[in-house]
């Protein structure tokens, strides 16, 4: 064809018509009646950097928000947004929230950080919750989970079912969180078994399941029998089962995708926490901060414990979670060395948060450098 | 020695999804159309064989609608292409814009499904060989499949007539027409076939390979497979080395960290498609080598007059 | 039965229809889809078409959105008009955003405001280096463009994810992959306070106009369009196929990096592994409904990503799947690539009883 200003014209028609559409459904909207609008719910809102259905990090995040309209009932009404990507549209997504009367709004993934900071300086009303992250505001703050309790729980089993003392663990992206959560793992499996070693895999994505596969599978090559993952889908899970091998679920209770292969599944509960703050911002408690829950607030748990785990090694996790619970077992606590030898906590020492938030090192026992370190 | 061998089946195994779909599009592109569309082709086959699997208990069955998801997907293209003259890249694009959106949309209650117990394969005797055993002869029968495929579809293009009538519809349309063939039903059956397996790739992805379905799930392994067939230089024993060879270099990457080896993962990544580039300017700089690998007609419309 | 025949000639009337056509049945779909999942589908239109452009702050982020999705398919419709398929706009974008951030990250205490140029020009630079490579190959070897710039998508992507995982780390980013946030000097001017709109919404605007002169209004542009469509008859009158495949493939490369250089510099404000939303395969898309013509890419443009927008907010007030915004996306290209049919030629009513297949004989 060749363009015109004919063609150019009927742009313009294009245009209007669109329009034209667009106002007639308008008008269409007028006539109906106004739906009973429900007196004064407190409106909360979520921002998800996955799908729904992603079976893992996602799946608990929407879960937590069910939990919460759950709790809650009538007096809130939630909404939410999935797939936000975590690049220039996450800003957009949050000021439409907060636009459409959402006063609490939880962004779930690290990736938000300057986004929602960027929507905070301005929107001084409304309360952002982020996870993961690591900047604060005035009305931003931050939650996480104490997910190396999991993986620390997750680690007594493996150190004790593993027959070949190698276990593996398929990383997503070596950041302070997944290192720290691959050393609990490790540290987990030497209170019970102290020749462990641990071989790690980087897949550089939180959601891959072929990538996923082949790296747990690359892993069970290489004489590993218990599998554990720190990505969101149940692919390595499945890839032990297919194997005859052993595997951990993470995020949520995986127990179905590999009935011979789940030991157990560290879960991350996030209602909880969803319904604290919720009530924070509703009875106007609500103050900026970080929280960091673990097994003591009932946001990390490990459920449905295989039957083929023997009952003293069950007894031996029952025991490090009623302690983890009463605080009466520390995880990190000295001596801990790294790879290399070097101690990185003196004995009777107990790690602080900020240092559990820091850490770039892997423990003694870990087979693997940190991409990145040195 | 033993991880070696393992490695090795795992090589294949991964060789096999990509082995599948370069091979249809194969197909397509030796009839001269280029499927951008592989990806989303592979997500909705994935989808389908899964949700069919889940329904009926049977991969078999799961494996049929993959493969017939992904003829009905490149019979619309195909009719587009080829009858509607549609452009090929563009309406490749929207097909995979669309797969990706409408498999997620569709398969999103499947996402918490499962399939039943994932069953084990061994060739009886041979499986036993050492070394041997563990690396070749205990796959699922899909991956020696593909190997049939291979020498079928290279028995098909180089021995029969019909492959002949297709390679030359691939080189010259307009010549192929003056001769009296039907070319545009041959290519429709072409784009339809290679979707078909592409459909097949993306089903066995998420019945046996992953076992899983979620949105997204395919992650660009039709992408790749569509640099595989350049390649493979639109050979189809080509195309089952070089689909080992980038299911290797994944597996190799996977291995080497863990035996504590660091390289930058990204350049392993890379390879492939580099390696793509390097074959094409290799083959395309000499017009005799070029006639002798590419399909003429590749990504041009045909016309035909009246 | 209808038959399909060939026009004697294109129909004017029907290539400006035929996207309306296409608009039509897709909303059609669309109203389906809103149906059969129980939604109000005037609320699901109305939440497409009508909310993305309720008040100036909507109008904003919605030329947040348009912006790279134009100045990428402006690049795309002169490739496409000079016959070169570069379906690679995605890499041109990422490295375009890539040595936008190289320029960025260079700024100290003392860096003036004119690094921002300085950085759009990077971003041209690094598109077009990343698009001649695609001509080059083409022009010295005679490597198939569609591949070579399809691959390098890849190449491009795996690149930056090095630079992002390794030396441009944030050394005080907890090791997350992700650079330094950029010293508000780089950032790209906006128009209005409070609106994140800036202003490359008058560079696309100018981009728009400056192509239709140049497509239109200059002997080079056509040239160009002559070079790439008949190459035998232009070679006849003098021009050259080859400055067709350069002068396409670096324009379009360079608008791509252009467009990922205030992505980066903007919104983002700093270079992360995430930075790609697929607006170079969008484009594509965005350039062949916009019937490859500059004004109409301004609304095949604005359309898109009204589908973004629109699908994000059909999940937050009706709680939608966000898949919709890629159904719709893919269905109006599918339409419109099948409605395109009658611009050559046309339905005609042969009664009933089989049609002969004339196209075959």
């Amino acid at each position: 064809m060749r363009p015109s200003r004919t063609s150019l014209l009927c742009k313009l028609v294009a245009c209007t018509a669109v329009a034209a559409t667009a106002f007639i459904g308008c008008d269409k909207k007028k006539e109906a009646p106004a739906e009973p609008a429900k007196p004064q719910a407190f409106k909360v809102a979520f921002a998800y950097v996955g799908p729904v259905g992603d079976g893992g990090w996602t799946f608990a995040h929407d879960n937590a928000r069910k939990a919460l309209e759950k709790e809650l009932g009538d007096k809130i009404q939630t909404t939410f947004v999935e797939k936000v990507p975590e690049g220039a549209d996450a800003e957009r997504v949050f000021r439409d929230l907060a636009s459409q009367g959402n006063t609490l709004i939880f962004g779930t993934t690290f990736g938000y950080m300057e986004p929602m900071l960027k929507a905070a300086a301005d929107l001084k009303n409304v309360k952002f919750e982020h996870a993961t992250g690591y900047k604060t505001a005035e009305n931003l703050r931050t939650y996480d989970s104490r997910t190396y309790e999991g993986a620390y729980m997750a680690g007594v089993l493996a150190g004790g079912m593993t027959k070949t003392n190698t276990l593996g663990v398929v990383g997503s992206i070596p950041i302070p969180e997944v290192i720290r959560n691959i050393n609990s793992f490790t540290l987990g499996a030497q209170s019970v078994n102290p020749r462990i070693k641990t071989k790690v895999v980087w897949v550089n994505a939180w959601f891959d399941p072929p990538k996923e596969t082949e790296a747990a599978q690359s892993l069970l090559n290489q004489g590993v029998d218990v599998l554990m993952q720190n990505t969101d889908s149940s692919a390595v899970l499945q890839a032990a089962e297919k194997a005859g091998k052993y595997g951990i679920g993470w995020d949520s209770d995986m127990h179905a995708y590999g009935p011979k292969a789940h030991l157990a599944s560290a879960v991350a509960n996030w209602a909880p926490y969803y319904i604290k703050a919720t009530k924070d911002a509703m009875e106007g408690k609500w103050t900026t901060g970080k929280a960091w829950w673990g097994v003591k607030e009932g946001a990390i748990d490990l459920v449905s414990i295989s039957d083929k785990v023997p009952a003293d090694l069950k007894a031996k996790v029952e025991k490090v979670k009623a302690g983890l619970k009463d605080g009466s077992h520390v995880i990190w606590q000295g001596p801990i060395q790294d790879n290399t030898g070097k101690e990185v906590l003196a004995k009777g020492k107990v790690a602080d948060d900020e240092w559990l938030g820091g850490i770039k090192f892997f423990v003694k026992g870990v087979d693997a450098k940190v991409p990145g370190g040195k | 020695m033993e991880s070696w061998a393992l490695q090795a089946a795992a090589t294949l195994n991964a060789g096999t999804v990509l082995a599948l779909a370069g091979l249809g599009l194969l197909i397509n592109e030796r009839a001269g159309i280029v499927n951008l569309g592989a990806e989303g082709i592979m997500l909705m086959a994935a989808f389908a064989g899964f949700a069919t699997g889940v329904h009926t208990g049977s991969d078999l069955m799961g494996f049929l609608a993959g493969g017939a998801m992904g003829a009905v997907l490149a019979a619309t293209l195909g009719y587009l292409v080829i009858w509607l003259n549609a452009n090929q890249y563009a309406t490749g694009l929207a097909l995979s814009l669309f797969g990706s959106g409408f498999s997620a949309f569709a398969g999103i209650k499947y996402t918490q499904e499962k399939l039943g117990p994932r069953p084990h394969f061994e060739i009886p005797g041979l499986s036993k060989i050492p070394f041997l055993g563990t690396a070749l002869f205990k796959q699922h029968p899909m991956v020696y499949l593909a190997i049939a495929l291979a020498v079928v579809i290279a028995w098909f293009l180089y021995r029969s007539r019909s492959g002949l009538v297709l390679r030359a519809i691939g080189e010259n349309p307009e010549s192929a027409h003056a001769l009296g063939y039907p070319v545009r039903r041959i290519r429709l059956a072409a784009v339809v076939t290679g979707g078909a397996l592409c459909g097949l790739a993306g089903a066995y992805l998420s019945v046996i390979y992953t076992p899983l379905w979620v949105e997204g799930m395919v992650s660009g392994k039709g992408w790749i497979a569509l640099a595989l067939t350049t390649f493979a230089t639109w050979r189809p024993g080509r195309i089952l080395l070089g689909a080992y060879l980038f299911g290797g270099v994944t597996m190799l990457q996977f291995h080497l960290q863990g035996q504590g080896v660091q390289i930058p993962s990204q350049f392993l990544t890379m390879l492939p498609y580099l390696a793509t580039i390097a074959v094409l300017v290799l083959i395309s700089r000499n017009p005799a080598w070029i006639r002798a690998n590419m399909p003429a007609s590749l990504g041009k419309a045909f016309f035909p007059e009246g | 039965m209808f038959k399909l025949e060939a026009r004697p000639q294109p129909s004017r009337l029907m290539s400006c229809a035929s996207p309306l056509i296409a608009l039509a049945i897709t909303v059609l779909i669309g109203v389906c889809l809103f149906i059969w999942l129980g939604k109000d589908p005037v609320k699901g239109l109305e939440i497409f078409f009508v909310e993305p452009l309720k008040n100036a702050q909507a109008i904003s982020e919605l030329a947040v959105k348009a912006v790279p999705l134009l100045l990428i398919a402006l690049g795309l419709a002169v490739c496409v008009r000079a016959n070169v398929w570069n379906i690679g706009a995605e890499g041109q974008y990422l490295l375009g955003a890539v040595a936008a951030s190289w320029v960025a990250m260079q700024a100290g205490p003392g860096t003036g405001r004119w690094i921002v140029v300085a950085i759009l020009l990077a971003g041209v630079i690094g598109g077009a280096i990343w698009s001649g490579i695609v001509a080059f190959l083409k022009d010295r070897f005679n490597a198939n463009e569609i591949l070579v710039s399809l691959m390098l998508v890849y190449v491009g992507q795996q690149l930056l994810d090095f630079l992002v995982y390794g030396p441009w780390k944030d050394p005080d980013g907890y090791n997350f992959p992700q650079t330094i946030t950029f010293l508000s000097v780089t950032k790209i001017p906006r128009l209005m306070v409070g609106y994140r709109a800036n202003i490359g919404v008058i560079i696309a605007i100018v981009a728009v106009a400056a192509l239709w002169v140049f497509l239109f209004r200059t002997y080079r542009g056509f040239q160009l369009q002559v070079g790439g469509m008949a190459p035998a008859a232009a070679r006849y009158a003098g021009f050259s196929s080859r400055s067709a495949l350069w002068i396409g493939l670096l324009i379009s490369g360079g608008m791509a990096g252009l467009a990922g250089a205030l992505e980066v510099a903007g919104p983002m404000g700093q270079l992360t592994p995430y930075l790609s939303v697929g607006y170079g395969f969008a484009a594509i898309i965005v350039a062949f409904v916009g019937r490859l013509h500059p004004v109409g890419i301004v609304f095949s443009s604005l359309l898109m990503s009204l589908f973004y927008i629109g699908g994000e907010l059909a999940q937050s007030r009706l709680g939608l799947p966000k898949a919709m915004t890629s159904v719709f996306q893919g269905l109006l290209l599918f339409t419109l690539l099948g409605c395109d049919t009658l611009i050559l030629n046309r339905l005609r009513w042969i009664g009933v009883g089989k049609p002969k297949h004339s196209e075959e004989a």
